[in-house]
């Protein structure tokens, strides 16, 4: 039945792809070919990204200043954050979104190809313009990504270029978001009704309307520093009438629901391989929907618990203690029907499910410690020291980019047409997996002992456990080139990937040859393809 | 075959790099919260255990399951899977309700100890706290005493870029200053936190206290050292202040009340002399 829409393909071979460079990849408008370059574009920010936090561990590896100037090292922290959170993490999930969305909801492409092209190719230029900040007088901005004023202010040459570059990724991430949503909800073959489309799918719609709910909130809160800071407005200078406060609290209306939009396609991610090598339907396909959209809108409602410290009234402390706490509760239906889709299962793994599993205890301990940070009279102890660094790194490097290494271990063989050294993968996975908790584990102690985040050097007691977090960052570090090597070798060649590719799998895009069709569904499918789909949930 | 190979190695190598880091002396047991010398101290990490705990429990039990399943239904062992299980609405509801009630057994008593912190009132002694980049001023408001805080010289000196100075050489590196603030112990103290430039946040973890000093806002925490703890307490700007941000620790000295009445009336005289003085 696949065959039917091959033969399709076929007839229109000379829609493939443009020839020469710039036809093919600057005016590009194929969501594969776009999926690539945002793919690629988050590969190459994870690098420097990493490469920046190898310097901040090498520098944390022992007491005393050995290779940074403490200005420098907070330029480091600082970047390291913004290149991964909207350089890597972002750019990765829409390069998927771009790849998978279409295929799975059985449409030809994205419902608009050129603002998707626009939505990629300021992306470069806003991160030239951000890595260029090192380079100039006074260096990269070094104020913490959170870019709280009055501290960002007192960047130089570096402020304007900054907070330009976070302008244009904000642009690039509300057209990127635009674009999922109209796609979904206009471009869906007939037959796949919102309850049938893959888990993926629904996680990123919803991440979606959180982006363009809250990307132009940070817009504003950029906005607003930068006329405080050229245009003689105090909206954030107590000295005019203005009050710092009001800038986190706008920041963090973006910021929480921020984080929710790197988690929930990893939520996406997850539920669909859990089920391929369960082989086993997704257990409570509608609760993990509603789950997902109850955990999107309590986002919004939480922002506060990254503020305790400033000083709120009693009040204000109380109702984001216990609404962060709420939180627990559709996480913990997610973990739990993630658990039960295993139960009873026959279960393999290939490495994509190594990357899910470990994803699942892991990303389980950073909403542990999550909890704990709800706390609001502990959160004193807990704000702003390495237990803090310990929890957000346990949900995005184990939780996120393990998802997002999940991700692409199971749909490159669609992507490539073969499939790659399974063997040097699971050592990939065994590497990772083993030195993130070396690296990230010990911060909790460091945390608890009383160790303040974004410092270049600390008292000599915290000696022991920095170094062992040191070690466990190259070992991480230097584990991933293995992933660089085994993409660009399955990209390049290899043994052929079958168009199920994994052994169970079930969903639109596995109905298509591997490598998938440049357009992927010129004709819809039928809904008896439809529903062999969907009885993976 | 990697399964069986690969794992072990693994982790000897880990374990091997692990071995080799450890320096002599050794603070592997820096672990915990601590317990702290004021009367919330030992509150707020009761709940903090309290918490750890639950997880701990949940954890078992939710990384159990997940372990179970991973070793009994392998289709090496020849499981067979059940594609039936599709959903249940009444585990669904029962994994909903429990966490609602463990959610709120731990909240009660948060939000006992939060009401308890916000109170400041019966404080014995106000003190003024700014913060500098990168230094503190702490002024005891109707005594007329004040002075900056700054990180002591030995320490100054060994954390420049290679200073060839050994840290484990310098007592108390980076946590020492020139001035300590000095409290009596027994007494609530009320400390009004406020910056001169940008926004610093004032920590001892043994004070089970963390509060931002923001220009233009002035914020406020009490504490009360308990009567038999005595001693020197020693924590750090916790919010990212710039280039010297970890360089800027916070001491404070907890005297018995007599001994503080000593040192408070010697600073007094000192002042009025340099008043003297600067006529």
């Amino acid at each position: 039945m696949a065959h039917s829409e091959h033969a399709d393909h076929a007839e229109h071979d000379h829609h493939g792809p443009a020839h020469g460079f710039i036809q093919r990849w600057v005016m590009a408008t194929n969501h594969k070919d776009i999926g690539t370059m945002y793919l690629v574009f988050a590969g190459l920010m994870f690098l420097i990204g990493g490469a920046m936090a190898l310097v901040i561990r090498a520098e944390l590896w022992t007491p005393g200043l050995q290779f940074v100037d403490p200005q420098f090292f907070n330029s480091m922290t600082t970047m390291h954050a913004l290149v991964m959170i909207f350089g890597g993490m972002m750019p990765a999930w829409t390069g998927l979104a771009n790849w998978m969305i279409p295929m799975q909801v059985g449409a030809p492409d994205m419902a608009l190809p050129r603002l998707n092209n626009f939505s990629f190719w300021i992306l470069p230029f806003a991160f030239l313009m951000l890595l260029a900040t090192l380079f100039v007088p006074g260096g990269a901005p070094a104020g913490g990504w959170t870019i709280y004023p009055p501290l960002v202010v007192q960047g130089g040459a570096n402020f304007p270029m900054s907070m330009f570059a976070i302008h244009m990724m904000g642009i690039s991430s509300i057209l990127g978001a635009i674009n999922v949503i109209v796609t979904i909800m206009n471009m869906r073959a007939p037959g796949m009704t919102l309850l049938r489309m893959p888990m993926f799918t629904w996680t990123w719609l919803i991440t979606a309307y959180l982006l363009i709910l809250v990307m132009p909130v940070l817009a504003g809160a950029v906005t607003m520093v930068i006329t405080d800071h050229y245009f003689g407005t105090t909206f954030f200078s107590a000295a005019g009438g203005g009050d710092p406060v009001l800038y986190q609290h706008i920041f963090w209306f973006f910021g929480h629901p921020e984080v929710y939009i790197l988690i929930l396609p990893a939520f996406g991610v997850v539920s669909e391989i859990i089920p391929t090598f369960s082989r086993k339907p997704l257990f409570g396909y509608e609760s993990m929907v509603y789950a997902s959209a109850s955990i999107g809108f309590l986002s919004f409602i939480v922002w506060a618990h990254h503020m305790f410290t400033v000083g709120m009234p009693l009040a204000g402390q109380m109702f984001f203690m216990l609404t962060t706490m709420m939180i627990a509760v559709p996480t913990g239906v997610k973990v739990f029907n993630w658990s039960t889709t295993m139960w009873k299962g026959s279960l393999t793994f290939e490495p994509p499910m190594l990357f899910a599993i470990a994803f699942l205890f892991l990303f389980t301990i950073g909403g542990f410690s999550g909890l704990m940070l709800a706390i609001t009279p502990a959160d004193f102890q807990y704000h702003d020291s390495y237990f803090v660094v310990a929890h957000f790194h346990y949900v995005l490097v184990p939780g996120a980019l393990f998802a997002i290494i999940a991700a692409v271990y199971y749909w490159l063989p669609k992507w490539s047409g073969h499939m790659y050294n399974q063997t040097l993968a699971k050592w990939h996975f065994w590497l990772s997996a083993v030195f993130v908790n070396v690296l990230f584990f010990p911060q909790h102690f460091l945390g608890l002992a009383g160790m303040p985040r974004r410092i270049p050097d600390y008292a000599t007691q915290f000696a022991d456990w920095n170094a062992v977090s040191s070690i466990g960052a190259f070992g991480f570090g230097f584990a991933q080139l293995l992933f660089v090597w085994l993409i660009i070798s399955c990209v390049r060649g290899g043994e052929k990937a079958s168009d199920h590719v994994w052994e169970d799998t079930h969903g639109l895009e596995w109905e298509l040859s591997s490598p998938a069709p440049y357009h992927s569904w010129t004709t819809p499918p039928s809904d008896a393809v439809i529903l062999r789909g969907t009885t993976g949930h | 075959m990697l399964r069986k190979t690969g794992i072990p190695s693994a982790l000897v190598a880990t374990l091997a790099l692990l071995g080799a880091a450890a320096p002599a002396h050794a603070d592997w047991l820096l672990l915990n919260m601590p317990e702290g010398v004021t009367t919330m101290s030992g509150e707020i990490r009761s709940l903090h255990m309290n918490v750890l705990l639950w997880c701990t429990a949940i954890g078992v039990f939710v990384f159990g399951w997940m372990i179970v399943s991973l070793v009994k239904f392998r289709r090496s062992q020849g499981a067979v899977p059940d594609t039936t299980m599709v959903h249940s609405t009444k585990a669904e509801v029962i994994w909903t309700i429990i966490p609602v009630f463990i959610l709120v057994i731990m909240a009660v008593p948060a939000a006992r100890t939060l009401i308890k912190l916000e109170d400041a009132s019966n404080s014995q002694l106000s003190i003024k706290v700014t913060g500098y980049q990168w230094k503190w001023q702490y002024e005891y408001l109707d005594e007329g005493v004040s002075f900056f805080s700054t990180l002591d010289r030995a320490s100054d000196a060994a954390r420049q870029l290679d200073s060839g100075v050994d840290p484990n050489s310098v007592p108390n590196y980076l946590l020492s200053v020139d001035n300590p603030l000095v409290v009596p112990v027994g007494r609530k103290v009320h400390v009004l936190l406020t910056s001169q430039d940008v926004i610093h946040s004032w920590w001892v973890p043994d004070f089970a206290i963390k509060k931002d000093a923001i220009p233009g806002v002035t914020n406020s925490v009490s504490f009360e050292v308990k009567a038999d703890k005595p001693g020197t307490y020693r924590g750090q700007c916790a919010e990212l202040c710039g280039r010297d941000h970890g360089f800027m620790p916070v001491v404070v000295e907890a005297k018995l009340p007599a001994d503080y009445a000593a040192w408070l009336a010697e600073q007094k005289q000192a002042a009025a002399q340099n008043l003297t003085a600067a006529n």
